[in-house]
């Protein structure tokens, strides 16, 4: 089995455009509202939402970053023995009673999203905490569940998704690997 | 416990290394600008800070950057501990590594004390300045300091002034800085600077204090009253004041003036000139606490027995 | 006067060594032949004798060393007569002579009579002993050395320390004309090298370590060779380190003074890079190891005669002692088990040096300085005899040591020369298995 794309530039496009509507539906005054970026995908993602909620309801949300690496459940864990890259997170608004959206590009077993949490709680209390992703491939781990969803894509637990964003990556898509075989 | 990654001496760093301890400070540094600040990154870890020879600042800097990682921290100091009945360093080492700690801190009097903990403990040994010999720590929060504040160091000029003889800091500083790409020299009286130094370092040697005209930054080394004075390696404090000492008259504009604390007050540095803001001193000391922040993570974060002792892995791909 | 060297009782040796080069550079042999020992004396016939097979292996004159220590009184937990004299032998030493810094210092009659007892029960190899030249080593009152002499000293050292008034050495010079003994000498300034534990040099100040620096040495000689120019005295160099150094032997022997000079086999293998490890046990010593130009100096000065012979000044040290960080540890390594291999290795087989020369400097030289007698494999000489398996490798310490301490410069290498058997003073002392 090979790698394919099973969302192209323009569908993924589309979908994020659905995504900026959905938010705009459930958040009447969008300055209210803040959309923060997990990285790495998470950030441009979360940037673009911003640009379509503004041009779509004409008030543009707060704008914020975060990195889990701090707050992840396997520090020191990783047997790939690799160290990890810590992204910088800036959060300058209050986030106190405001309405988070996370973003992020997929969501897997939701150990990121917990921990996104946790790092978004420890800089204040916001009134209530929104999570968004370009595409749910289950084998959720945690009671965590997306209210934002561009796709959601049935995978087998050893695949791998990949979704390859324009600011990154050079281009838009998402990609399925398959299975690893044996070595 | 499989054997941990440790920091000895700054040879055990690349530049790759100390790049990614640099922004890993800046991460921390985002975590200080918050009202928590704490992160959850180390719950469960256990810091052993060994100070067998005192010091507060230090000590207080690590203690701190544990307990903002949320580790357990437990300080075990030199004196009035069991060393004072004669425990040898070594069984120390040994006593402390039968409660697992993930990392030991330590700071000695003597060069070679790191090492000969390492041979002792599974833990990651952490060198906070053992006799003359280094003190990477120190450094790191300097090579932090001086990007944030001065810019990157490729092609900066930093001129070590005064007791280079007995200064870890200049040490540790001079291999540092020059992987990083500065360019370093050590200025002070022939009697504190090691007639080989600079051959074993690389760098240049003055014993006229102007040639601190050349450099960007002015790195004032501490004179310690016990090495002045009679069978002391310079005549006076006032001598040594008078020739080496720096002050505002001796510095141009633009230069900038670095200390790694604490200061003699009109000995090596004037009293204005460590007040002054332009000064680096206060970040310096600021910087300490995320940069050992950094180190704690970054020594942890890799699990133990995955990596060559002595070796760092770079990023993650 | 009494006997200078003693050794316990054993039966003599009588055995043939079949096919072995036997080789003697004094006596001017060289050749593979049969050597034969009768009743603890070379030659006679081989008839009726055990065989060793000897083909493949080197007999040469058995090593002296003018310089160890055996820790006694007062250490017997790092070394004893028993121990340090069977760590010679197994190094190929058929005698040694032990230096007075033990605790209480051999400064009296009695002390070192007492010694030579001990030698006389436990020695494996003939063994002597140094008496201190002056009072519990301070410098300052001269000992006894008409009585020491005459109850058996093989000379006179303050290893350990200098002598460092001027006029307490000029003293015991003058007293040396009437009691004709060496002067063995350590030679330093103790205030320039106060407070150093490494050379003097780029390594010491890249690590942060106090230096000791080689003019320290340099600047004692100088001294010492001029007051026994002055004094018509005899001096002995002890461990010497450093090319300045060398260069004052040299010249000293150029004005004709009486002045010989000893190297060890750490000196002349390794140098101050080796600090870099930070390890005690191994590296630290005092005089410390120098410079690769120093070592150049000292092996040109043992092969042009300058530095007369090798001297191994082993100096045992318990673990504990010695796992401590490096500027707090004590001084000195040993090495009479490891002399040979660690010259021959580092010396003969990268081609410096000639074997012969190598056997003399460790052998009859290194008796000439202290007067003791010179081995030799002529026909009728005492059994003085040492078979070494010269390719044989050793690892330094895997099969442990025969010194009861362990800190070794060489701990861990992989040296060349394997000492099969030494016969000392027509007894075997040690026999590889």
């Amino acid at each position: 089995m090979r790698s394919k794309t099973v969302v192209d530039a323009d569908q993924v496009r589309r979908t994020i455009a659905r995504i900026a509507h959905e938010i705009v539906e459930r958040h009447a005054d969008p300055s209210t509202l803040a959309l923060v970026g997990i990285h790495t995908r998470g950030v441009p993602l979360a940037k673009r939402l911003a640009d379509l909620i503004e041009e779509f309801a004409g008030e543009r949300p707060a704008l914020g970053t975060v990195d889990i690496a701090l707050y992840r459940d396997d520090v020191g864990l990783n047997a790939r023995g690799a160290l990890p890259v810590v992204g910088d997170t800036d959060l300058e608004f209050d986030i106190g009673g405001r309405a988070v959206v996370l973003v992020d590009d997929v969501l897997f077993t939701g150990r990121t999203i917990r921990a996104a949490i946790d790092a978004v709680f420890d800089y204040g209390r916001p009134r209530m905490v929104q999570l968004a992703v370009l595409v749910d491939r289950g084998h959720r781990e945690l009671p965590i569940r997306p209210d934002y969803v561009g796709k959601n894509l049935p995978t087998a637990r050893t695949e791998r998704v990949r979704v390859r964003l324009a600011e990154i990556d050079g281009a838009d898509e998402v990609i399925l690997d398959p299975v690893p075989e044996e070595a | 416990m499989a054997r941990r990654r440790s920091l000895i001496s700054v040879t055990d760093l690349s530049r790759d290394d100390i790049e990614r301890v640099l922004a890993l400070g800046d991460r921390f540094a985002e975590v200080m600008d918050r009202d928590l600040k704490k992160v959850p990154t180390l719950r469960g870890r256990t810091v052993i800070n060994l100070f067998v020879e005192a010091s507060t600042r230090t000590a207080t800097s690590f203690e701190l950057a544990g307990k903002r990682l949320s580790a357990d921290v437990v300080n075990v100091k030199g004196s009035g501990s069991s060393m004072d009945k004669g425990e040898t360093l070594k069984d120390t080492v040994i006593t402390l590594s039968s409660y697992l700690p993930d990392v030991i801190v330590i700071r000695h009097a003597s060069a070679g004390a790191c090492r000969l903990a390492q041979r002792h403990s599974d833990a990651a040994i952490v060198n906070a300045g053992d006799g003359k010999g280094e003190h990477p720590t120190q450094t790191l929060l300097d090579l932090y300091t001086i990007r944030r504040e001065v810019g990157p160091l490729d092609g900066l000029h930093i001129a070590f002034v005064g007791d280079v003889a007995h200064s870890r800091v200049a040490r540790s500083g001079a291999v540092g800085f020059a992987l990083m790409g500065a360019k370093v020299s050590f200025i002070g009286p022939p009697t504190l600077i090691p007639r080989d130094a600079g051959r074993a370092f690389g760098v240049d040697v003055s014993h006229d204090v102007r040639d601190i005209a050349d450099a960007d930054i002015v790195y004032v080394l501490r004179m310690q009253l016990e090495r002045m004075g009679p069978g002391g390696f310079v005549p006076s404090l006032r001598e040594y004041a008078a020739t080496f000492g720096i002050n505002h008259a001796r510095l141009r504009e633009g230069q900038r003036v670095m200390h790694a604390g604490p200061v003699n007050r009109g000995v090596e540095i004037s009293g204005e000139l460590a007040d002054d803001p332009l000064a680096l001193i206060e970040r310096q000391a600021a910087n300490g606490m995320v940069v050992r922040m950094a180190v704690l993570y970054d020594l942890l974060a890799a699990p133990a027995g995955a990596v060559e002792l002595g070796q760092a892995l770079g990023a993650v791909a | 006067m009494a006997a200078r060297l003693a050794q316990r009782p054993g039966p003599r040796a009588s055995l043939v060594i079949r096919d072995v080069r036997v080789l003697d550079p004094v006596a001017g042999i060289d050749e593979v032949r049969d050597l034969v020992v009768r009743d603890g004396v070379v030659g006679g016939s081989p008839d009726g004798l055990d065989e060793i097979d000897g083909s493949g292996l080197v007999a040469v004159p058995g090593f002296v060393d003018p310089h160890v220590h055996l820790r006694v009184p007062g250490r017997e937990d790092l070394e004893t007569v028993a121990t340090g004299s069977l760590a010679g032998a197994a190094g190929g030493f058929v005698a040694i002579v032990a230096m007075p810094n033990t605790k209480p210092v051999v400064d009296n009659a009695a002390i070192i009579e007492s010694l030579l007892e001990q030698a006389a029960t436990d020695a494996v190899i003939p063994t002597g002993f140094y008496a201190a030249i002056t009072r519990g080593q301070k410098g300052a009152e001269l000992t006894e050395h008409a009585e020491l002499a005459q109850l058996g000293a093989v000379g006179f050292s303050d290893d350990g320390f200098p002598v460092s008034d001027a006029s307490v050495m000029r003293r015991a010079l003058q007293y040396q004309r009437m009691v004709g003994l060496p002067l063995v000498l350590h030679e330093e300034d103790a205030r320039l090298s106060a407070g150093g534990v490494a050379h003097e040099g780029p390594v010491a100040s890249r690590l942060g370590l106090a230096g000791i620096p080689a003019v320290s040495e340099a600047v004692a000689v100088a001294r010492d060779a001029a007051l026994a120019a002055f004094e018509d005295g005899r001096i002995h160099i002890c461990h010497v380190s450093a090319a300045a150094t060398v260069d004052e032997v040299r010249a000293a022997k150029a004005r004709g003074v009486s002045i010989t000079a000893e190297v060890s086999p750490h000196h002349l293998a390794l140098t101050d890079e080796a600090v870099a490890s930070l390890d005690p046990s191994r590296h630290k010593m005092n005089p410390p190891l120098r410079a690769e130009s120093d070592r150049q100096a000292l092996i040109a000065a043992l092969i042009d005669g300058t530095i007369d012979c090798v001297a191994t000044d082993h100096a045992p040290h318990a673990a504990d002692e010695k796992e401590v960080p490096f500027e707090e540890a004590p001084f000195g390594v040993i090495g009479l088990e490891t002399a040979f291999a660690a010259c021959h290795t580092h010396l003969v087989r990268t081609g410096l040096m000639p074997l012969e020369l190598l056997v003399r400097r460790m052998g009859a030289d290194a008796a000439r300085v202290v007067d003791l007698p010179q081995p030799s494999l002529a026909d009728g000489s005492p059994a003085d005899i040492a078979l070494i398996d010269l390719d044989a490798p050793v690892v330094v310490g895997g099969d442990g040591h025969r010194s009861k301490s362990s800190n070794s410069a060489f701990a861990g290498d992989e040296l060349f020369g394997r000492i099969r058997l030494t016969i000392a003073a027509g007894q075997i002392a040690w026999r590889d298995t």
